[in-house]
């Protein structure tokens, strides 16, 4: 049996980078057609920097990933405080609403955010409501979830005790906050919102019900792109994207194994104290 | 102190951008296009879209159950191993999801196209070209390969938790491998197995992307139909009408699964 999951796992893993490997051969191809390879070159990588319609598309996308996670990260880190501190019934309200954005379909939270903007715009009789702000509206609302999720373990493994520390001797609650529990958390916080980031970065299903034609993205592009023929530079840029959230998620893996080293070590002498 | 207030913005904002849009959603199904009265035709009119909604959901229930027989050995193998190598195979799983899910399907148009990889690699052994594209088939891989991570993930939080002593246990009490596994490791990994089923078959039932790239007309999916309506039949009333369904069948769903776990108290597994 753990041979044969063995060899599962190792087939698992080859089909699910199959489809990242043509893409990143095809970035090196000469022809433009993604399924036959016409020779090594570098073109493709150099057509990209010297675009000017790709790389704006993509630093849009980066504006609303970084200003979405941010927005989401600091209001989602007071709602996981406040919902921590909430009685069980209010708690599993708030737990209630929280779910809502993540087991409802995709295509139905972008249906539904795009008639309350066209609501509002037919109501503030403006004609093209969607933009940047429709965008960054619908992008915190699915951030948010991931971010609380994050931290809400933190603030529970987290010992009570320390907050008490702190105010008795002499902390503001916000003081109290800054300097000992936002200590305690800040995994959770970093990883919920670099959950956010890369979430908001790549997502098009929400994004193109809200977006609107002043105010493009990266991934909406694409999907515009492939009813045409797709210019094989986009594969150049996704081969140097990957490599960046590659990084990025080595990052987050350090940062977590970090953390846990010093879980373990300081585990010991929290115990003692407690005694 | 009143820290529990902290979560009143949150809480504002969510009643703005997710309850009342829902609100809209159900006004909108509930009334005509034209006149804005009050109508049931947008709902009636679902009987005709009945095959749609059975074919997508029918397509979703197959990919979760690939997923899940495909997912489990892979959990179970990543938390077999060393609490370092784990989290670098955590890693590779969640990796490809970051990548656009437009171009990994694209990708695979390029394989399974009549005149690609695949077609091409069988022709050199004399074979096909085989109708790998534009199928039943074609449209459930693409599921499968999207939304494996979503089943793998979950299992691996729960088997992970697994204490190793009910295994030893059940071995030191006569089972072999497989009524451990079938008395022991499965029973308690049902938690994850809901929750896999759950976060593979919702994105998969409601997919419009990835049926029109590796199906074809004839595996159009309620998600397209939603799609259409607002991006190019321009009746929202009816495509509220189709979301509203959507979204029913889907908590309908999802607590008919959760009664498999019992204890639904905040076990999000994510």
């Amino acid at each position: 049996m753990r041979k044969v999951s063995k060899i599962v796992t190792v087939v698992i893993f080859i089909f699910l980078y199959l489809p990242m490997i043509v893409l990143a051969v095809a970035s090196f191809s000469k022809g433009s057609d993604i399924a036959v390879f016409r020779g090594f070159t570098f073109g493709q990588y150099k057509a990209l920097f010297d675009d000017h319609v790709l790389l704006p598309l993509l630093l849009n996308s980066i504006i609303v990933a970084l200003a979405s996670s941010l927005l989401s990260t600091i209001l989602g880190t007071a709602a996981a405080m406040g919902i921590h501190r909430m009685g069980k019934r209010a708690r599993r309200l708030a737990m209630g609403v929280t779910n809502i954005p993540l087991t409802n379909p995709e295509i139905v939270t972008g249906v539904s955010l795009a008639l309350l903007f066209a609501f509002i715009g037919s109501m503030l009789k403006i004609k093209n409501v969607l933009g940047l702000v429709t965008l960054l509206i619908a992008h915190i609302t699915f951030n948010l979830p991931y971010v609380i999720l994050s931290v809400m373990p933190k603030l529970r493994q987290m010992d009570p005790n320390l907050t008490e520390a702190a105010l008795d001797l002499g902390c503001t609650p916000i003081q109290a906050f800054f300097k000992v529990v936002i200590h305690e958390i800040m995994p959770g916080i970093i990883s919920g919102a670099l959950m956010a980031f890369t979430m908001s970065l790549d997502d098009f299903v929400i994004s193109y019900f809200v977006y609107g034609p002043t105010f493009v993205t990266l991934p909406v592009e694409i999907y515009n792109y492939t009813k045409k023929p797709l210019h094989p530079k986009i594969y150049a840029l996704f081969t140097l994207l990957f490599i960046v959230i590659l990084l990025i998620m080595v990052l987050m893996n350090v940062l977590q194994a970090k953390d846990d080293k010093r879980r373990l070590r300081n585990a010991p002498i929290r115990k003692k104290v407690r005694q | 102190m009143k820290n529990r207030f902290l979560a009143g913005p949150y809480l504002i904002w969510m009643a703005l951008f997710t309850i009342i849009p829902l609100v809209i959603v159900l006004y909108f199904a509930l009334t005509d296009s034209v006149t804005g009265r009050f109508t049931l035709a947008n709902i009636v009119q679902m009987k005709d879209y009945l095959p749609i909604f059975l074919r997508s959901i029918w397509l979703a229930a197959i990919s979760s159950v690939i997923c899940l027989i495909l997912g489990y050995p892979v959990a179970w193998c990543i938390a077999q191993t060393g609490p370092k190598t784990q989290r670098f195979l955590y890693m590779l799983v969640m990796l490809p999801m970051c990548i656009s899910f437009l171009l990994r399907t694209l990708a695979w148009v390029a394989m399974l196209e009549d005149t690609g990889m695949i077609n091409t690699a069988l022709s050199y052994l004399h074979i096909g070209p085989l109708p790998l594209i534009r199928t039943n088939g074609a449209v459930i891989l693409g599921m499968v390969y999207n939304y494996l991570p979503y089943m793998i993930m979950p299992l691996y939080t729960v088997i992970i938790k697994i204490d190793p002593r009910l295994v030893e246990a059940a071995q030191d009490l006569g089972c072999d491998h497989a009524q451990v596994f079938g008395k022991v490791t499965l029973p308690l990994s049902v938690p994850g197995i809901v929750s896999g089923i759950t976060m593979v078959f919702v994105p998969a039932v409601s997919t419009f992307y990835i049926s029109q790239k590796l199906g074809s007309s004839g595996t159009t999916l309620i998600g397209d139909v939603i799609e259409s309506q607002f991006k190019t039949a321009y009746n929202p009333n009816l495509g509220a009408a189709m979301s509203l369904v959507l979204m029913i069948l889907i908590f309908i769903c999802i607590g008919l699964m959760n009664r498999f776990t019992g204890d639904d108290d905040e076990v999000m597994t994510l």
